[in-house]
């Protein structure tokens, strides 16, 4: 029973990374209809961003601020100099697009920063906690994903700026009637993005350590959480991040082992799209013919 | 749009003159680009003229070399024989895989296809297979040589055979494009609500196409396993995916003549790159794919086509 418990909550500690992740695949999905591929690495590369600050000398905090800043700007830069222009393209152009991104920031990580595995300082300490069932870093890094989820949802939900965002996503073109500059709108919610993948990258660095290809498993397993908890739900795909990382724990640890832990994102994908193709908290899209 | 049977019978007959003076790594590269083409080809039917990204690809040319590695090694086949097998099971995992993943429009067959592809490796490697598929170590196959006593290298005879493989399957793919199904696909593609209000089976049609597709990498996996004489997990990573990905584009989406440069520019371009550094391939890919996206929208072939034109 120990054993299960255990394997649990660890399961919820690296489902906060895929809620955090797959919540930025959903900020995007949802304004753009636009699957980002190369979320992972941009959150690898921030993390990158993260260890330089640290190693020149600023303490951890004043590095994650200033890492969530930089990648916060990086990210709506990205939008308005690349995926803006590509607006109306076939969606061929995007996924292009997103791939090529992927290559780039993972080539330059490398060229960058080298390719070898390093460690990644953790705020939290590594000692256990409550009890023995979660180590300090896996309670520090549920607590701030989890404070970050919460901000995120109350920024859409109680602020004017959150407010036009949704409805810049909802429907650009009245959007645009009432004032709402909706290409601004659009790069500043690839700007929030690239800021939560950034906490999801620094959180998720000191477990797995960081290198390039730091993100790649962690990406497909915020898909398979987002597809889970419905596409089209940002509050689902957060809650389907947080399952994904229990059964992925639950089924390494009793059923596949670890050799076979991609093969799980592959599964619950296929699962979803067979059961319940608009995911556990997805609306079902009709489209008007 | 269709090219001349001229040009096309003359870039045939320079295309059988290489075994005469190229060398037998020269033919084994000409040899795996002409596998690479034949995959590309399979990726742009589903793609490039279908409109359904995958990015899994890599894991049908896995299988495909990978079911040829085991007949060959486990029943002695002979390798030529090994090809319609594969095709058969990659046609029906296709499907299998089509069927759930294309039942709705967007981009479920990319993500579905990139887990696909992220898990191919791990599945090869898994204990259980082990006895099948060589675990970690992989599957060592013989080169066959020339049959029929023909005076010709080991290389020479691959290169001409998978030529041949080649020639024929595109001969198939273009006539396929051309006919009505051809059209259905491109109406998919562009106008998805017409298509069905035509009496286009929307789903069927994707997933049908999706199997073809698959079918044709597949061989083209079978033909780059018996040339490269050596099957292991590792060569069959996510990247290999992106790499057919990134072919296609750069070749030209939508484009039969395309699948020819893009398979080019896959086996010829990252060498060149790797000297200038390890990290070069990965971003000169990139930048390309990212270029051509923005300057070159119809690849390769579209660039050609308007050159001709002016």
């Amino acid at each position: 029973m120990d054993g299960l418990l255990h394997q649990i909550f660890s399961g919820i500690a690296t489902g906060g990374i895929y809620a955090a992740v797959a919540l930025a695949l959903v900020m995007i999905y949802q304004s753009t209809h636009h699957v980002n591929f190369a979320q992972g690495e941009m959150a690898m590369f921030s993390t990158f961003i993260a260890l330089t600050l640290i190693q020149a000398g600023l303490s951890y905090w004043l590095a994650f601020v200033a890492t969530v800043a930089i990648s916060f700007v990086l990210g709506a830069l990205i939008q308005r100099v690349l995926l803006h222009p590509l607006a109306n393209a076939p969606v061929l152009a995007s996924v292009g697009v997103f791939i090529g991104l992927m290559l780039i920031l993972n080539a330059l990580a490398g060229w960058l920063f080298g390719t070898t595995l390093k460690t990644f300082p953790s705020p939290f300490g590594a000692g256990p906690a409550m009890g023995g069932y979660v180590s300090r870093h896996e309670l520090g890094s549920t607590s701030v994903t989890l404070l970050v989820l919460i901000s995120v949802w109350a920024f859409f939900r109680f602020t004017r700026l959150g407010l036009a965002m949704r409805a810049a996503a909802f429907n650009p073109a009245s959007s645009r009637l009432v004032g709402i500059p909706v290409a601004r709108m659009l790069a500043l919610g690839w700007g929030l993005a690239a800021a939560i993948g950034a906490v999801a990258g620094m959180m998720v660095a000191p477990v797995v350590f960081l290198d390039p290809n730091m993100m790649a498993g962690v990406l497909l397993y915020a898909f398979a959480g987002a597809l889970l908890g419905g596409i089209t739900s940002p509050l689902g795909a957060v809650i389907g991040g947080f399952l994904v990382g229990i059964i992925e724990n639950l089924a390494g640890a009793y059923v596949v082992g670890t050799e076979l832990k991609l093969a799980v994102a592959l599964v619950i994908i296929v699962a979803v799209l067979v059961l319940k193709p608009s995911g556990l908290f997805g609306r079902t899209v009709t489209s008007r013919v | 749009m269709r090219a001349p049977l001229l040009i096309i019978a003359l870039l045939l007959a320079a295309a059988v003159l290489p075994p005469i003076f190229a060398s037998g790594y020269q033919l084994f590269q000409l040899t795996l680009v002409a596998a690479y083409a034949v995959a590309i080809l399979g990726l742009n039917l589903v793609t490039g003229f279908n409109g359904q990204v995958s990015l899994g690809h890599g894991a049908f040319f896995a299988v495909g070399s990978y079911v040829t590695a085991i007949l060959m090694d486990r029943w002695d086949v002979p390798y030529w024989a090994t090809l319609p097998p594969a095709a058969l099971i990659c046609a029906a995992l296709g499907f299998l895989i089509g069927l759930p993943a294309l039942r709705l429009g967007g981009l479920y067959l990319a993500l579905t296809t990139l887990a696909l592809a992220a898990a191919t490796p791990q599945i090869l490697k898994y204990r259980l297979l082990e006895s099948w598929t060589g675990g970690v170590q992989g599957i060592v196959i013989l080169k066959p040589d020339a049959p029929f006593g023909l005076k010709l290298s080991g290389d020479a005879w691959l290169y001409l055979f998978t030529l041949a493989v080649a020639t024929l399957l595109f001969a198939l793919t273009a006539n396929l494009v051309r006919g009505r199904i051809g059209r259905a696909m491109i109406a998919i593609r562009d106008q998805p609500l017409a298509a069905e209000a035509m009496g286009i089976d929307l789903a069927m049609f994707k997933t049908r196409t999706f199997a073809v597709s698959a079918m044709l990498t597949g061989v083209a996996g079978s033909l780059a396993a018996v040339a490269i004489g050596f099957v292991s997990p590792d060569s069959f990573s996510a990247a290999l995916s992106i790499t057919f990905f990134v072919g296609m584009v750069v070749g030209g989406g939508a484009s039969i003549a395309g699948a020819v440069f893009g398979a080019a520019f896959i086996q010829f371009v990252p060498n060149i790159a790797d000297q200038v550094s390890k990290s070069a391939p990965g971003a000169v890919y990139g930048v390309i794919l990212i270029a051509c996206i923005f300057l070159l929208p119809q690849g390769v072939a579209g660039l050609l086509r308007h050159t001709k034109r002016a």
